[in-house]
C-alpha cells in the first residue's frame, strides 16, 4: 500500500487581520499517521477545515488519489472518503449513539441497521459502544468513539483528527492508539493534530510542523527529540523556566483548620487543611482532579465564604471577605476554567481586565470607571505577556487557549499580589505559552510575593515549587520540600493508587 | 342549577372541536421549537390566518380554499419572521412578540369590509359505517374535515420526527447546530423550512376558529389562543403525543366549563373561564420531564 493519497499545493486562506495558512504545501501517504504539528493558532484547524470542505481556501489546489480534489461541503468531502473527528461540536446530547452516527453518513440505512453495524465495527476495532444509550450520559472517551465509528462506517481512506487525546484519560490513548495502527495496517492513512509530542513520537510515521500559518519544516517524530520538535513549533529555541534561589521570609498566608462542607452535589468537602506560605515560595499542591481543588481555590479567593479565622493573611482573618475585599489585601486568585469563570468570553479584554483589576489597579472613581486607564492596563497586559490578539478591544472569546491564559494569569501578576493563588496554570497550553506562564509564576515569587499553584501536571509542580503537599479526598497532606522528591513519595502523598482509577473512569 | 342539562355525548363530540384550533398552532410550533426555534409570533400568525382564511373562503365561496388562502397568509408572515431572526440574525424573543403585534394589526387591516359578514358553510362530515355506531359515532366520528386534518398533521409530525431521516436531521439541528453545520447539514435552510410549516399550521388553526368555530370574522378573535399553543408546547416536553393531550384537554375543559356555566354552576364566572387554562397548565406541568431542544432560541451563525 504505498502511493500518494492526498498532495497539498500553495494553500492560503486570510481572514481579516490573519493569514490562516500561507502557502501550504504537503502529501500524505496511502496507509501513513501522519502529524500536524503547531502551537495554537498556527493554523491546524483551518488547514483540517479546507481538506474536510468547512473551509475554501483564497488560493491553492488539493489533489485526493491524483484526482483534483475540491469539496464544496463536507458531504463531498466525506463522499471522497476523508472523515474527521473533530476536538468538539459535533455529537447531539440528546440522540442516541445510533442516531448520531447516522447523522454522519451519507446515505444510512435503517435505524435498526446502523445499531447492528455499530457493534459489528465496535467489536473488530475494540471500541465498546452500545448503539441505544444516550449520548448525554457518556464519558468523554466514550463520545469520541462514537465519533471514530460514525468515520470507520463510511471505509475513509484519509481519517483526520484533530486533537484527539485532550480529553482522554491516559488508558483511553493507549486503546485509540491501538485501533489507529490497526487502521493505518488496513490501509487508511491518518492524520493527526496534536501538540503533544510524546504522543506522536510513539504514533507517528511523519509530520509536517507549521508555524503562524506556514510550513516550518517536516520530520520523522520517531527519529526526532520531542526538544527538537518543540522548538520547529516554536521556532526559537524553547526556554526552561529558571528558579532563582529561594529566599523564603516571613508567613504571609495562613491556613487554620480549613474546613467546608461541598457547595454542590458532585463537589468535594475540605477537611482540616493546616498550612502557611512564606514570602517569596512557590507551594505546589498536586492530586487527580475532584479531590477538592476547585473548593481550595474557592475558599482562598473568597469565592466561598468560611469561618474568618480559618483563612488569615498577614495575621488578619480574611475567610469572612468577598474576593474584592481580599483582593485590596493583595491576595489574587486565577481559577482553573478560563472561559467563564476566569473571563467573560463576550466581554472585551479591557472590560475583562477591569473586573478583576479594579480595586487594585484604582480604575474607578466614585463609581464611574476609567477607561483610558482600563485600557492601557489591558495593553500592559497583552504587551508584558506577549498574549497575541490584534488589540485589547477584542472579545475573550476570540483568543486562543493558550494566549487568553496568558492574559488571565498575567492580568493577576501585573497588580502586583502579595499572594498569587493559581489552579491549572498551563492546562491545555502549548508548550512555549507554559513555559512562559511557568517563568513569569518564577519571578513573582522571585520578587517576593507567595505562590500557590495547584496542578494536575506533577512535572510543572516539581520544576516550580519549593515545598509541595497533595490534595487527596479535601484533605492536605503535609508539605514537604519539592527537591529530591521521588515519584513513589509523591504517589504515596497523593494517596497511593486506591483511587487514581475511580477519579479517571 | 341543572346538571342533566348536560348531556356527556355532546360534550365529548364538541372537546374535538374546541380543541383544533390550538392543536393546529401547537404542532406547528412544536416543529419550529424541535428546530431550535422559539417563535413567540404563533398570535399573529394565526389571526392572519383567520382573516385571511375568511377572506378568500368569502370570495371563493370555497371554505377549502380558505384554509388553503389561511395556511399560505400564515406562512408568509412567518417567512418575515424567518428572515428577520434566520438571515439578519435579529433576536428571536423580540421578533416573535413584534410579529404578534404586527399580525394583530394587519389581520384588522385585512378584514376592514369583512365584520359582520357570513362565511360560507362548512358541513360536518357524516363518515359512513363509522359515523353510524352509537355514542362513539357521534363523538368521534361526525366532524369537520378540518378536525381530522388537524389529527394527521399530528400524526405525521410525529412519525416525521420519529421515523424519518429528516426528521431526525431537523432534531439535530435544533439540538446542536454548530455540530449538525459541521456534519454539512443546511441549518439556517432547515429551519426556514420548519417556521414556515410552522406559520402555515397556525394559519390554519386561526382559519379554523374564523370558519368554523365562530364562524365569522372579529378584531383580535384569536383571544390568546396562540399563547396557549405555546405554552402547550413546552409543557407538552416538545413530543407530539402529549401535545395532543394537552390541546384536548384544554379544549374539553374549555366546553365543559362553557355547559357548567350555561346550567348555571354556583361559582363565579370568572373562575370557570380561567379553568381550562389553570387545568392545562397543572397536567401538563406535573407530566412534564422533558428538556428543551439544546439551541432553542440560539441565534446560528456559521463563523462562531
Amino acid at each position: 500500500m504505498t502511493g500518494t493519497l492526498l498532495k497539498l499545493e500553495g494553500l492560503t486562506k486570510a481572514y481579516p487581520g490573519v493569514v490562516a495558512n500561507d502557502n501550504v504545501s504537503f502529501e500524505i501517504q496511502k496507509g501513513e499517521i501522519h502529524a500536524l504539528l503547531g502551537e495554537n493558532g498556527a493554523g491546524k484547524s483551518t488547514l483540517v477545515k479546507t481538506i474536510y470542505g468547512l473551509v475554501k481556501p483564497d488560493t491553492g489546489r488539493m489533489e485526493l488519489n491524483a484526482a483534483e480534489f475540491i469539496p464544496p461541503e463536507p458531504r463531498a468531502a466525506r463522499a471522497a472518503g476523508v472523515a474527521m473527528v473533530f476536538q468538539h461540536f459535533s455529537l447531539f446530547d440528546a440522540l442516541n449513539v445510533a442516531e448520531n452516527i447516522a447523522l454522519g453518513m451519507e446515505n444510512p440505512p435503517p435505524q435498526r441497521q446502523v445499531a447492528a453495524r455499530v457493534r459489528e465495527v465496535s467489536e473488530k476495532y475494540g471500541l465498546p459502544l452500545d448503539p441505544d444509550r444516550i449520548v448525554g450520559d457518556l464519558s468523554a472517551g466514550e463520545r469520541q468513539r462514537v465519533e471514530i465509528i460514525r468515520c470507520l462506517l463510511q471505509d475513509p481512506k484519509l481519517l483526520i483528527m484533530d486533537e484527539p487525546t485532550s480529553v482522554l484519560t491516559p488508558q483511553e490513548v493507549q486503546i485509540l492508539f491501538q485501533t489507529l495502527r490497526q487502521l493505518s495496517e488496513e490501509g487508511t492513512a491518518i492524520l493527526y493534530i496534536s501538540h503533544k509530542l510524546e504522543e506522536i513520537r510513539a504514533l507517528c510515521e511523519n509530520a509536517t510542523v507549521l508555524r503562524l500559518g506556514a510550513v516550518v519544516g517536516t520530520c520523522d517524530p520517531r527519529e526526532t527529540s520531542a526538544r527538537d520538535m518543540a522548538e520547529m513549533m516554536v521556532g526559537a529555541s524553547l526556554h526552561v523556566p529558571e528558579k532563582a534561589t529561594a529566599d523564603t521570609g516571613e508567613t504571609v498566608l495562613a491556613l487554620k483548620a480549613l474546613s467546608a462542607p461541598a457547595p454542590h452535589q458532585f463537589g468535594t468537602a475540605l477537611k482540616d487543611l493546616n498550612i502557611t506560605v512564606q514570602t517569596g515560595e512557590v507551594l505546589g499542591i498536586g492530586g487527580v482532579a475532584g479531590n477538592g481543588q476547585d473548593e481550595l481555590v474557592a475558599a482562598l479567593s473568597g469565592e466561598m465564604k468560611t469561618a474568618a479565622g480559618m483563612v488569615e493573611l498577614r495575621g488578619t482573618p480574611v475567610g469572612q471577605l468577598a474576593p474584592n475585599a481580599r483582593r485590596a489585601m493583595g491576595l489574587l486568585a486565577a481559577p482553573e476554567e478560563r472561559m467563564g469563570h476566569a473571563a467573560a468570553p463576550d466581554m472585551s479584554l479591557t472590560e475583562n481586565a477591569v473586573m478583576t483589576g479594579v480595586t487594585r489597579k484604582s480604575l474607578a472613581q466614585r463609581g464611574f470607571l476609567k477607561w483610558k486607564e482600563a485600557k492601557a492596563f489591558a495593553e500592559d497586559v497583552i504587551s508584558t505577556f506577549d498574549v497575541r490578539t490584534p488589540g485589547p478591544e477584542n472579545a475573550a472569546r476570540s483568543l486562543s487557549g493558550g494566549n487568553l491564559q496568558k492574559f488571565v494569569i498575567g492580568r493577576e501578576i501585573l497588580q502586583d499580589p502579595d499572594v498569587f493563588v493559581v489552579n491549572q496554570p498551563t492546562w491545555g497550553v502549548d508548550a512555549a505559552a507554559a513555559a512562559a506562564i511557568r517563568q513569569a509564576i518564577l519571578d513573582l515569587a522571585a520578587k517576593g510575593a507567595a505562590v500557590i499553584c495547584i496542578s494536575q501536571d506533577l512535572d510543572e509542580l516539581m520544576e516550580i515549587s519549593d515545598r509541595f503537599a497533595a490534595l487527596n479526598e479535601g484533605r492536605l497532606s503535609e508539605p514537604r520540600p519539592a527537591a529530591g522528591l521521588t515519584v513513589e513519595e509523591i504517589g504515596l502523598m497523593l494517596g497511593g493508587a486506591h483511587d487514581m482509577e475511580a477519579a479517571h473512569a | 342549577m341543572d346538571l342533566s342539562a348536560i348531556n356527556p355525548v355532546l360534550l365529548l363530540a364538541s372537546l374535538m372541536v374546541a380543541a383544533t384550533p390550538i392543536l393546529l398552532a401547537a404542532i406547528g410550533e412544536l416543529v419550529v421549537e424541535r428546530a431550535g426555534v422559539l417563535n413567540l409570533g404563533v398570535e399573529g400568525m394565526m389571526i392572519t390566518g383567520a382573516v385571511c382564511g375568511f377572506v378568500v373562503a368569502v370570495n371563493t365561496g370555497s371554505p377549502w380554499l380558505g384554509f388553503l388562502g389561511a395556511a399560505i397568509g400564515g406562512a408568509l408572515l412567518s417567512v418575515l419572521f424567518g428572515v428577520l431572526t434566520q438571515y439578519l440574525l435579529s433576536n428571536q424573543v423580540a421578533t416573535g412578540l413584534a410579529l404578534t403585534l404586527f399580525g394583530l394589526g394587519v389581520s384588522s387591516l385585512i378584514g376592514q369590509g369583512y365584520i359582520g359578514i357570513k362565511g360560507p358553510e362548512f358541513p360536518d362530515w357524516h363518515i359512513p359505517l363509522l359515523g353510524d355506531i352509537p355514542i362513539i359515532g357521534p363523538i368521534v366520528f361526525q366532524h369537520d374535515p378540518m378536525v381530522y386534518v388537524g389529527l394527521l398533521i399530528c400524526l405525521g409530525v410525529w412519525a416525521f420526527l420519529k421515523y424519518s431521516r429528516l426528521g431526525l436531521v431537523l432534531r439535530a439541528v435544533g439540538e446542536n447546530h454548530d455540530a449538525a453545520h459541521a456534519l454539512g447539514y443546511k441549518v439556517i435552510r432547515i429551519r426556514m423550512a420548519a417556521i414556515m410549516f410552522g406559520g402555515a399550521c397556525a394559519g390554519l388553526g386561526g382559519a379554523y376558529l374564523s370558519l368554523v368555530r365562530v364562524p365569522q370574522w372579529t378584531e383580535g378573535m384569536t383571544a390568546g389562543a396562540g399563547w396557549i399553543a405555546l405554552a402547550i408546547v413546552v409543557f407538552a416536553s416538545w413530543r407530539p403525543g402529549r401535545l395532543l393531550l394537552g390541546a384536548y384537554l384544554f379544549g374539553g375543559v374549555t366546553v365543559l366549563q362553557l355547559n357548567l356555566q350555561a346550567a348555571g354552576l354556583a361559582i363565579p364566572v370568572e373562575y370557570l373561564s380561567m379553568s381550562p387554562y389553570l387545568a392545562t397548565i397543572v397536567v401538563l406541568v406535573i407530566m412534564s420531564a422533558g428538556r428543551a431542544p439544546g439551541s432553542l432560541g440560539r441565534i446560528f451563525h456559521a463563523s462562531r
